[in-house]
């Protein structure tokens, strides 16, 4: 009986070598998958285990920490708390303990909850000093006054839109402001209350979508503003040299291919425009004709290197914009006046701004300037680096007269600020089927200071359903946003 | 295995041990370790939890050295030349599973469930009675050759503890098995923990007097010796009532244990391979046909082939009339969340397994809490107790004493291997628990009768002095085989 004895053995001996096979690639292999996994209740109770950290603008904690009653079966101890919290909230996103986490709140866990390796020394040092653990700060780019300014300013014109400013020179976000927002605090803990408000604010109950990120995660039809782009390739592409040449543009002018007619707003001066002519008084024809004499592949190129085609990560995800590569020279000519299917967020309509103040050299947008370990140890910071150059120095300074002109004597007056130069560019931005909807009202902008530096370039959408049609325009509601935000930001450079 | 000869006064090889010393030195030495380990980690768990030593260390430590002196002494007077690994062995296992039931104990999330008792004083009590068991079985079981006068008995008793979950008033449906009885005032019982000791001593028996016909009366077809019609009769038999089992109990794990037992007590009985392949097909058949109509085995299997899916059924309150459980899926995050080293007792939130999570789940609190490398040194553990259940088969030198330890220990074999099993996700989670581990009052009493029968066997199979008076009617007979 003893050989199949030794093989029950051999059998036997199969089944742990299973286990411990099966075992190795539970808590080895798939250790980590498993332990991160969001539905992971572990990963919610580590969240809240200790005080956050917080979220810093200058140098103020916009964000805060306080203790859950520990009433009953409440395994989460800390809750996350706001100040300002709809101001906020496209800056910080939400922490919940029902809900979870996003964007920057999500992004930064590691160092907010204190788990992240690079903490790892301070964490070792809690642990053997019997110490809580505790969670580093991240420190934004954000100028808190731009960001009043821009909240306040959507808030009092009433319709959804986004405010996103930069820092020319190392693309700093300033200020990042959605409306409607949301306040994070409402539904950060997990009672009732916290269900209830936060069904409120979804999208199926609540049609404005508070939740929704405009300034990085909507894109827009950029409409007039998208001629900046047009009349950047028009100068990197040799086909006007200067600002004062006068442009071959026809009037009436029929789009390539078509017997349609390209049709300006109004009765004003565009034929043969010279294109600081044509930007002042946003000539469709003159920059339509220009896109499709370039062409789709030139015209896509040029919007590529202003950030078009690509999600940026700042470290929050934004929704990439659009510019077709497949289109007609008809197609090419509505894309390159803002329309067709160009389509692009706040954030890019900024980008192209900051670009054009920086003398060309567009610099990637970031908004955590620094991390830092619970005792204000810096633990990683952002250096600013440069994107892509989507327009050589000499260009841009062209551009850069061009967009002074649109707000010293064109559609920007209204963002005129005493004792700076303001260059912009307005947009009307038509959508829907048959433009039935309301128009888009955009404003990009950037202001220089006497000593040639630009503070600041900013980007503004509105978008109102409720307002009337003409009432709506670039220079009308959008501009004094943005001449708000960058008056808030020289300001406080003071 | 190595001093294997085959003995010319006996008819089956034996181990020869004449002569070994009886190493109950070796066996005090390591119940030391056996008990100081799980003391350390009880005192691990209330620093862990309260920052403090808890204040039941003393009489936690002074308990479990007694029991675990109480029952080396017994075996030091009533079985001196015992295996002496299976006690401490067990014992580890009972002391960490204790320590493990205590630190459950204290979650609050666990406390506000509606059926939660304080488990771990009444699993050292089921420890105390387990352990006066083990004593009983030594003192009264002079000889395991005696068990085989009761292999029909041992049969009707077998069927009697497995019915009895059947019976209206007395079975209890817990969570969809029907393994239970309730006995007013006592508490719960799973008769088949039990069961699986006196079926194997009916197996033993029957084998020994049947095995030379089931061996040899066959026809050689395609490589295999196919056995006559009417010999198949008891394998269908026990086929069948695993079968019923499974679907009147639906309880996979009890019927795969039984039906695996036979066949391997078939297979070592007879040598004939083909035995196995004839278990294998009707298993197969058997688990297949049953799980087509039986909604209770088709939702553990869904939730072992997707418990992520069956997660968010139960999270969502998915009203299909099927109980969705997240258990599977809350295992495995316990098993993942724990690593390669675990996260220290009393640090993990294993807790959120809920109900059951001190028994059929408990394996997955030690993954949390002691990682792969605690799982792979509990695994371990009950791989030594199976060594040690084989060497002892081998080292018998009747028959039925090598029958009987092979079944008992191949049962455990395949019980830790479903449970285990079960709860890391390999094969479908059944109802049943890990021997000493896990809270229960039945498990724990059943298996340390197992190792009092495991001990006994070792015992006299490692006695120096020639084996008093075997047994003649098992080995009367020579038979010529072919080989």
């Amino acid at each position: 009986m003893n050989k199949p004895l030794r093989r029950i053995a051999i059998f036997c001996g199969l089944l742990v070598l299973t286990l411990l096979l099966r075992d190795n690639w539970l808590q080895y292999v798939k250790a980590d998958s498993l332990k991160d996994d969001p539905n992971n209740r572990r990963v919610t109770i580590a969240r809240y285990a200790t005080p956050r950290g917080d979220i810093i603008v200058d140098g103020n904690p916009i964000t805060g920490s306080t203790e859950t009653s520990k009433t009953g079966l409440n395994d989460l101890k800390y809750k996350r708390t706001y100040k300002n919290g709809p101001m906020w909230a496209p800056v910080t996103g939400y922490a919940s303990q029902a809900f979870g986490a996003t964007q920057l709140e999500s992004i930064e866990d590691g160092i907010l909850t204190g788990n992240d390796d690079r903490l790892f020394f301070r964490k070792t040092l809690d642990m053997i000093t019997g110490k809580e653990q505790q969670g580093g700060n991240v420190v934004t780019t954000l100028n808190g006054a731009a960001q009043k300014a821009a909240y306040d300013g959507l808030k009092k014109q009433g319709g959804k839109g986004a405010v996103v400013a930069l820092e020319p020179s190392t693309g700093k976000i300033l200020a990042l402001a959605s409306y409607p927002s949301y306040d994070p605090s409402s539904f950060a803990g997990n009672t009732n209350d916290d269900a209830a408000a936060w069904k409120k604010l979804q999208k199926k109950y609540n049609p404005d979508d508070p939740m929704l990120n405009r300034a990085l995660r909507e894109t827009y039809p950029p409409g007039s503003t998208f001629k900046v782009v047009t009349a950047a390739a028009a100068l990197e592409y040799g086909k006007y040299t200067s600002a004062d040449q006068r442009t071959e543009s026809p009037l009436p002018w029929t789009m390539p291919g078509t017997t349609t007619q390209l049709k300006n707003e109004g009765n004003i001066p565009c034929e043969n425009a010279t294109m600081r002519e044509a930007l002042r008084v946003s000539c469709n024809t003159v920059f339509g004709k220009i896109g499709s004499d370039l062409g789709n592949d030139k015209m896509l190129a040029e919007a590529e290197k202003f950030g078009f085609g690509s999600e940026q990560f700042v470290p929050v995800r934004s929704s990439a914009s659009v510019f077709s590569d497949d289109m007609n020279p008809s197609q090419t000519a509505l894309s390159s006046i803002g329309q067709y299917n160009t389509a692009a967020t706040p954030l890019q309509m900024a980008m192209v701004a900051s670009a054009v103040a920086n003398d060309g050299k567009l610099m990637k947008p970031y908004m955590v300037d620094s991390l830092e370990s619970s005792n204000v140890d810096t633990v990683a910071t952002t250096e600013p680096e440069e994107l892509s150059r989507p327009l050589s120095s000499k260009n841009a300074q062209i551009l850069q007269d061009m967009m002074e002109t649109v707000v010293d004597k064109g559609t920007g007056t209204r963002a005129k600020i005493d004792g700076v130069t303001v260059g912009g560019k307005t947009g009307t931005a038509q959508h829907g089927v048959e433009n039935s909807k309301n128009p888009y009202a955009w404003f990009i902008s950037y202001a220089k200071l006497s000593d040639g530096s630009s503070p600041v370039a900013v980007a503004v959408v509105i978008e109102d359903e409720s307002a009337n049609r003409d009432d709506i325009s670039g220079g009308g509601l959008a501009a004094p946003i943005a001449k708000n935000v960058m008056e808030a930001v020289i300001d406080s450079k003071k | 295995m190595s001093s294997t000869t085959n003995s010319p006064t006996h008819h089956t090889s034996t181990i020869g041990a004449i002569g070994a010393p009886s190493r109950r030195n070796t066996e005090l030495a390591l119940l030391v370790f056996a008990v100081v380990i799980p003391v350390f980690a009880y005192a691990n768990v209330g620093l862990a939890l309260d920052g403090q030593v808890p204040s039941g260390l003393l009489s936690y430590g002074l308990g479990l050295g007694l029991l675990a002196g109480v029952a080396h002494l017994a075996v030091r007077k009533f079985a001196p030349y015992a295996d002496p690994l299976l006690l401490p062995l067990a014992t580890l296992l009972n002391g960490l599973g204790l320590v493990c039931i205590w630190r459950l104990d204290q979650s609050k999330l666990l406390q506000s469930l509606p059926n939660f008792v304080t488990a771990a004083p009444r699993q050292l009590l089921y420890t105390a009675l387990g352990i006066a068991l083990f004593v009983v079985v030594l003192i009264f079981l002079k000889d395991h050759r005696v068990l085989q006068r009761y292999t029909y008995i041992s049969m009707f008793c077998a069927l009697v503890l497995l019915i009895l979950p059947l019976v209206p008033g007395l079975g209890a449906n817990i969570y969809g098995a029907k393994i239970w009885i309730r006995i007013p005032g006592l508490g719960s019982l799973q008769p088949g923990e039990f069961a699986k000791i006196v079926l194997a001593v009916f197996f033993a028996g029957y084998l020994m007097v049947k095995r030379d016909a089931l061996a040899l009366a066959s026809r050689r077809f395609m490589g295999l010796y196919l056995p006559r019609g009417r010999d198949l009769g008891p394998i269908l038999v026990v086929w069948a009532i695993s079968i019923l089992i499974l679907v009147f109990e639906t309880d996979l794990g009890t019927s795969l244990l039984f039906f695996g037992m036979f066949v391997i007590m078939l297979y070592v009985a007879t040598e004939r391979t083909s035995w196995i392949v004839f278990g294998l097909l009707m298993s197969a058949a058997g688990a297949v046909g049953v799980a087509s109509f039986e909604p209770h085995i088709q939702t553990r299997v869904q939730a072992w082939l997707d418990p992520m899916r069956e997660y968010q059924l139960s999270r969502s309150g998915a009203n299909d009339g099927i109980l969705h459980s997240e258990q599977a899926m809350q295992a495995l995050w316990a098993f993942g969340s724990g690593g390669t080293l675990g996260t220290g007792w009393g640090q993990g939130h294993s807790d959120l397994i809920r109900f059951a999570a001190n028994s059929d789940f408990i394996l997955a609190t030690f993954g949390e809490e002691l990682g792969l490398a605690g799982v792979m040194a509990i695994l371990l553990i009950y791989g030594l107790i199976v060594e040690r259940g084989v060497r002892t088969a081998l080292a018998a030198r009747d028959p039925f004493g090598k029958l009987l330890a092979i079944g008992l220990s191949g049962a455990f074999a395949l019980q830790v291997f479903v449970v285990a099993g079960g709860v890391m996700g390999l094969i479908p989670l059944t109802g049943m628990t890990m021997p000493f581990l896990a809270y229960g009052g039945s498990s724990v009493l059943a298996n340390w009768a197992l190792i009092g029968i495991l001990i006994r066997i070792s015992d006299t199979a490692r006695r120096p002095a020639p084996t008093p008076a075997g047994n003649p009617d098992a080995e009367m007979t020579q038979v010529v085989r072919p080989s």
